[in-house]
């Protein structure tokens, strides 16, 4: 059983949609603490011992924030700029992370075909997030692919979003559980895209 | 009564007219006043009368200042000065005295060449400490040696006034016995004398550390500053007339206390209090001595007398160098350290008086040597002015090879005025940032209190040009106002607008319509005591309504800066309606057109951030 840290980021939590129904879908499971960034620093004074110690007593790392700029909102980096210090997070003796999975839970406004070579934003969401993908490796942390809601801002129907919602909800707990094929899902683009394939059954 | 106040006004007039003069000339004070009692005493056109009698009267001025200048040396300040003290002024006094004495012994017996050498060997505290004061020397590494040994001097007087009976050759006059009217402590015996004097000497000590500060404590909690002159005053007259008693000097008794008092809170209440009087009796001391200049003797001898003169100076001003050459005093400084001294003091009246009463001296051997000191006095400001002269154009030869003066003032950058309720915060930030203001505050109780706990707190009305200037507003860069009060606020801003214009000023006011006030003194950086607190609650309020806290706190922060905006606006109104509505109904409308404002507010700016065309990110 592994324990679960989301890093939840949305400056307008009043106005948002999907990142709200995403995180009600975890929000009251076993094993699954989720720390609301812009709640806790909303004047962005960030507690960074608070910050390393629930990092060190979980497992896996989420972030969970709406794609902003093909990045994250601001307080996501200040969190990275603070709390992945040297000898901690990184060098010689940073081993902090080591072996902690990670991954990323965004919603983006464009769809799939946009994020593409030839589509409007040029690069695909892979591309666009590997300062993540990076930064997780810098921290000898396991990277897996993004979860990601896409094309929200045509506005999603109600029934998609439910869907959404309980993949990641079925996402979280199999990874809590050990049921979850890491292997299998780095292969992947995107970390909800064939998960019969990476959840396993008990 | 009325010959009383005629005599004062004659002195008062006389500074009042010649030092605005003697300054305009670039003469300094003491020049001036020395000039006016030249020309209103006896000499002159004649206009006062007994004037020895007010140089004794005034002498207290020498008294109140050393007073002073103990206010300023911290006990640990003056133990890491007994080098220079013991050392330069011990050399001084000793190798000045052999010398003099031994020329004088060509005219006198040895007896009476040791006495004249003794006392021509001591420099005039009150003109050079107050010429250094004027010419911003006396935090200066020259200025302090020259202090150094103006203190040893003042130390030596006593046993000076000790030992001077036993070289008495002639017959004594009438039986003009110097004692204390008090008490005269000559009729005890010698070991009981002994002890009175440290019992005397302790109980300053003992008075000034731990008795002294409960007693200010409670005559400042009357707010009666008139209460707070007197207690001063008392207090150094007191230990005057207990050092007298004891037949210790005066001016030594109340330096003890000034050191004593130096790291107490109310350090610069005291200095502002005694300022202005030491400063009048100082005054009338001066012109004395320049009415006491008897020109029918120095006209009747004068080769006699512009030699003893030249002579003191020139061997006075000789020792001196050797001295500071062989204390280390740096080149340049050495001949400051030495044109500064080499002059008779004031002392050496009183000694000579003493000598010629004890039967020591003869009055025909006196009188020509007081004329010499005096002039030799009055000559230091001139050979100040020379110096200064001279030490400019090399300088000017020179620019490159001057080192920077050592200042041992440790320079406050910020005067924390107001230690009150939000002055305390305030204070704790700008210490725990690294800043170490100066915090000067008109509550006893509170100034004690915050001493306790080991802020640097002094006790005080801010708003006194005097105290200002004790905190060091002149060094200062920023004046950090916390007091409740407008009219005092305002006050203190003009103030230091007008004498320190170099002053940067925050200040808080009490409401919006203090704000005002402020606006028009065209103060920048006002922040309204309580808008603080008023959001940051409003912030809770709204996050315990279920408020996202990340959106409470942008709602403050948004209404703060729209708040922040319409300062210009409301205070152009203000002023327009000022003059035609009573202060309650300004109140009134005002408060009106700020809710209505807020009632119509549009809070835009957080819904275009982030999701104003993204609804559903």
């Amino acid at each position: 059983m592994k324990k679960i840290l989301i890093n939840f980021a949305h400056p307008a939590k009043g106005r948002s949609n999907i990142n709200s129904q995403l995180r009600a879908a975890v929000e009251n499971l076993d094993g699954v603490t989720i720390n609301d960034l812009y709640a806790n620093y909303p004047d962005f004074l960030i507690d960074v011992a608070r910050e390393q110690t629930l990092c060190e007593s979980h497992d896996v790392i989420i972030f969970q924030h709406p794609f902003y700029w093909y990045s994250t909102p601001a307080i996501v980096k200040e969190w990275l700029d603070l709390v992945l210090e040297h000898g901690w997070a990184y060098g010689k003796t940073g081993t902090a992370l080591k072996g902690k999975w990670f991954f990323q839970a965004i919603t983006a406004g464009g769809d799939a075909t946009t994020y593409h070579a030839q589509g409007a934003n040029q690069f695909t969401l892979g591309e666009l997030t590997s300062p993540m993908r990076a930064t997780a490796h810098l921290c000898l942390m396991d990277w897996l692919p993004p979860f990601a809601v896409m094309g929200v801002h045509r506005g999603l129907p109600l029934a998609q979003v439910t869907n959404h919602a309980e993949d990641y909800r079925r996402v979280v707990m199999a990874i809590r559980d050990d049921l979850f094929n890491k292997d299998k899902a780095q292969q992947n683009e995107f970390l909800n895209s064939h998960l019969d394939e990476t959840i396993l059954r008990p | 009564m009325e010959y009383f106040l005629l005599q004062l006004f004659i002195f008062l007039a006389a500074s009042a007219i010649a030092v605005p003069v003697a300054k305009r000339l670039g003469l300094g004070s003491v020049l001036g006043y020395l000039i006016a009692g030249m020309i209103i005493g006896p000499f002159g056109i004649s206009l006062i009368g007994d004037v020895e009698e007010v140089m004794h009267l005034t002498e207290f001025g020498v008294v109140m200042m050393l007073f002073l200048v103990g206010l300023e040396l911290r006990p640990s300040m003056l133990w890491q000065m007994r080098t220079p003290i013991l050392g330069m002024g011990g050399m001084q006094v000793v190798l000045s005295s052999i010398v003099m004495a031994a020329i004088a012994l060509w005219a006198l017996p040895w007896q009476q060449a040791l006495a004249v050498g003794l006392i021509l060997s001591l420099s005039s505290t009150a003109i050079v400490l107050q010429t250094l004061k004027e010419k911003a020397l006396m935090n200066t590494a020259p200025g302090r040696s020259v202090f150094s040994v103006l203190l040893f001097q003042d130390l030596a007087v006593i046993p000076m006034l000790a030992f001077m009976p036993l070289l008495a050759t002639l017959a004594l006059g009438e039986g003009d016995h110097h004692g204390s009217v008090l008490f005269d402590i000559n009729t005890l015996p010698a070991y009981l004398q002994v002890i009175a004097t440290v019992l005397a000497v302790v109980s300053i000590l003992v008075l000034g550390r731990y008795g002294s500060r409960p007693i200010f404590r409670a005559i400042a909690a009357t707010g009666v500053r008139e209460i707070f002159v007197a207690a001063a005053l008392a207090l150094v007259v007191g230990i005057s007339l207990l050092m007298n008693v004891v037949g210790l000097s005066p001016a030594l008794g109340t330096f003890l206390a000034g050191v004593v008092l130096a790291d107490s809170e109310y350090r610069h209440e005291l200095e502002s209090d005694i300022e202005p009087f030491k400063g009048l009796l100082l005054g009338v001391f001066f012109i004395s001595i320049g009415a006491s200049l008897n020109f029918t003797l120095i006209g009747d001898n004068l080769a006699l007398i512009a030699g003893l003169t030249a002579g003191l100076i020139v061997i006075k001003w000789l020792i001196l160098i050797v001295v500071g050459k062989l204390f280390k005093v740096v080149k340049k400084d050495r001949a400051l350290f030495a044109v500064a001294l080499a002059q008779g003091g004031e002392f050496a009246f009183v000694l000579f008086q003493f000598a010629k009463v004890n039967g020591v001296l003869g009055a025909d051997t006196v009188e020509p040597l007081i004329s010499a000191v005096a002039i030799s006095m009055f000559l230091t400001p001139l050979m100040f002015m020379a110096y200064e002269k001279r030490a400019i154009s090399k300088d000017e030869t020179q620019i490159n090879a001057r080192e920077a003066d050592i200042i041992s003032h440790s320079g406050h950058e910020v005067i924390l005025a107001g230690f009150g309720r939000l002055g305390t915060d305030l204070g704790r930030f700008l210490i725990s940032a690294g800043v170490k203001p100066v915090i000067i505050d008109h509550d006893a109780t509170n100034v004690d209190v915050l001493r306790k706990l080991g802020y640097e707190v002094y006790y005080g009305d801010i708003t006194r040009l005097d105290l200002l200037e004790a905190a060091g507003a002149k060094e200062a860069k920023l004046l950090v106002i916390t007091i409740g009060d407008i009219t005092k606020s305002t006050m203190l801003i003009e103030l230091v607008k007008k004498h320190y214009p170099h002053l940067k000023i925050v200040v808080n006011a009490h409401d919006r319509h203090a704000c005002f006030k402020l606006m028009e003194l065209n103060i920048d950086h006002i922040r309204r005591e309580t808008f603080g607190s008023a959001l940051a609650l409003g912030q809770d309020a709204l996050q315990q309504l279920g408020v996202d806290p990340y959106e409470a706190y942008r709602l403050a922060r948004i209404f703060r800066k729209k708040d922040g905006e319409m300062m210009p606006e409301l205070y152009q109104w203000h002023c327009e309606e000022e003059h035609y509505i009573s202060h309650y109904q300004q109140k009134h409308a005002e408060l009106e057109t700020l809710m209505t404002r807020d009632l119509l507010a549009d809070n835009d700016e957080l819904d275009k951030a982030w999701t104003a065309k993204n609804p559903a990110l």
